[in-house]
């Protein structure tokens, strides 16, 4: 093999090399939730894999407005247009809990409270089309109402519609009886423990990182409740 | 009958000394790696997504393998001119026809095989079972129309990608349908035309949306008579495709 070539080869990898170097990492990432596909349309971009192409769209909004250095999550994220991406994957693969985990647990605790509320109202949207599937996010949309938003009105229309809706008779009692459960004067703390502490006997939590998440999230609460507590 | 086991026993040994066997470990390596590595960031459902994920890239990945080396086989074998001399042998072309396919079928049943063992790290056997077994359906069946393809056209490019657009357009035709069916669509002499020209092809088409789903590992098994018309719909299309093979093979002047 001629020396030139090899040469050549070195130094056009180390040009490569260094043009990769010297360009700006894309660490941040875009604030601009675009528009959503249809369901349709994710479906025929899964090439038929709706329950691959729907967590893959959960994972792409999930990045979404969520960096390190943001003091607010998700405070210029588009909530209107945030649900129509959770409504298209949602319709996509109607049996994934990720959009509902996500609208619940996630983007309903927003600080601002009418960003909070369009996500509420998503999950009991979703809720009303499968109830016997859907009442624990719905459950978790009902202590945020209360602990939250401190609105007792949106509270008890979401409690009462567990106990209306579902028809499953392995719901848990403590579900049915969420509206008596929103009345009582119990913080939030308590009342994430009760509902937290029944899902997982129920063994409802089967996922890992689903169960690493809540302890985490139920750590936090512990914190924020200790601190309030000692001022 | 014993010819063509000769004849797909070459088959087998010309797919092992390929190189597809390393070809096939290599895929279900980076699928295990990037379904692990993606559900990384998940924060619930992680088994399921790389299940999910994992089996959907296996199904790709082996109907891609299947496609190319059935198409590189026997346009290889056009081109040396050996298709023609084993056309010249005492042997009718139907039971030549029929070995190569059968040949290529136990290929596409070990890679189904080799494919679905990674997914009982996610799921139950059961589950496992009727993805692989349905797997395996589909890819003779890919088998079939890659086999027939490179006949037909005898050239390698064209065959793999005839046999990959009818495999893409068949998978994604159901969908296609409930775009076309939408009620928001204007219903003039145009939409219509186009929506019974879509209905019409999906009749001639394989139910390839029905078949190997994902579904089955993340949401539990089928009924079993479902099940049976899956697997009846792709043999029975496997067989119209060898049909259409043998008889493009005999009225060649070859």
């Amino acid at each position: 093999m001629p020396v030139w070539l090899a040469a050549a080869f070195a130094a056009l990898l180390a040009a490569q090399i260094a043009s990769h170097g010297l360009q700006p990492s894309t660490g941040a990432v875009a604030n601009d939730l675009p528009p959503p596909p249809k369901s349709t349309a994710l479906r025929l971009a899964g090439l038929g894999e709706d329950a691959a192409i729907a967590r893959l769209a959960m994972l792409y909004i999930q990045a979404f407005d969520l960096r390190s250095d943001n003091p607010t999550p998700y405070q210029r994220l588009d909530y209107g247009r945030l649900v129509e991406w959770l409504e298209a994957i949602l319709d996509t693969d109607p049996r994934s809990a990720y959009p509902l985990f996500s609208a619940a647990r996630i983007y309903a605790e927003n600080p601002d409270p009418a960003k909070s509320r369009i996500a509420l109202e998503f999950v009991y949207r979703a809720y009303l089309k499968a109830p016997n599937a859907r009442w624990p996010w719905l459950a978790h949309a009902a202590l945020v109402a209360k602990h939250r938003l401190k609105d007792l009105a949106l509270a008890r229309r979401y409690a009462a519609a567990i106990d209306r809706h579902t028809t499953d008779p392995n719901v848990p009692s403590w579900a049915r009886q969420m509206e008596i459960f929103i009345l009582e004067d119990m913080n939030e703390l308590e009342a994430a423990k009760v509902m937290l502490g029944g899902l997982l006997a129920s063994g409802r939590i089967t996922d890992p990182a689903e169960a690493r998440f809540l302890k985490e999230r139920l750590e936090a609460l512990e914190q924020r409740t200790a601190a309030a507590a000692s001022r | 009958m014993r010819p063509t086991l000769i004849l797909a026993g070459n088959i087998l040994l010309e797919a092992r000394r390929s190189g597809l066997p390393w070809l096939a470990l290599a895929c279900v390596a980076a699928a295990i790696v990037l379904a692990a590595f993606v559900s990384q960031v998940a924060l619930t459902e992680s088994l399921q997504l790389q299940s999910a994920l994992a089996a959907a890239l296996l199904r790709a990945c082996a109907a891609f393998l299947v496609m190319v080396t059935v198409a590189s086989s026997t346009v290889r074998e056009i081109a040396d001119k050996g298709f023609d001399l084993m056309l010249s042998l005492p042997l009718s072309r139907a039971v030549q026809y029929i070995g190569r396919w059968i040949g290529h079928a136990l290929c596409a049943a070990l890679v189904a095989l080799l494919f679905s063992l990674p997914l009982l790290l996610w799921n139950a056997p059961g589950a496992v079972l009727h993805w692989g077994l349905s797997l395996a359906f589909e890819l003779a069946l890919i088998a079939a129309l890659a086999l027939f393809f490179s006949i037909a056209l005898a050239q390698h490019l064209p065959a793999v990608a005839a046999s990959a657009g009818f495999y893409l357009l068949a998978r994604m035709l159901a969908t296609i349908q409930s775009i076309a069916g939408t009620p928001l669509v204007d219903t003039n002499w145009a939409q219509r035309a186009a929506r019974w020209t879509i209905d019409a092809i999906a009749f001639l088409l394989p139910r390839l949306d029905a078949a190997t789903r994902t579904d089955w590992l993340l949401y539990g098994t089928p009924p079993a008579a479902d099940y049976v018309a899956v697997l009846g719909g792709l043999a029975l299309y496997t067989v119209l495709l060898l049909a259409a093979g043998l008889i493009d093979l005999h009225r060649r002047n070859l």
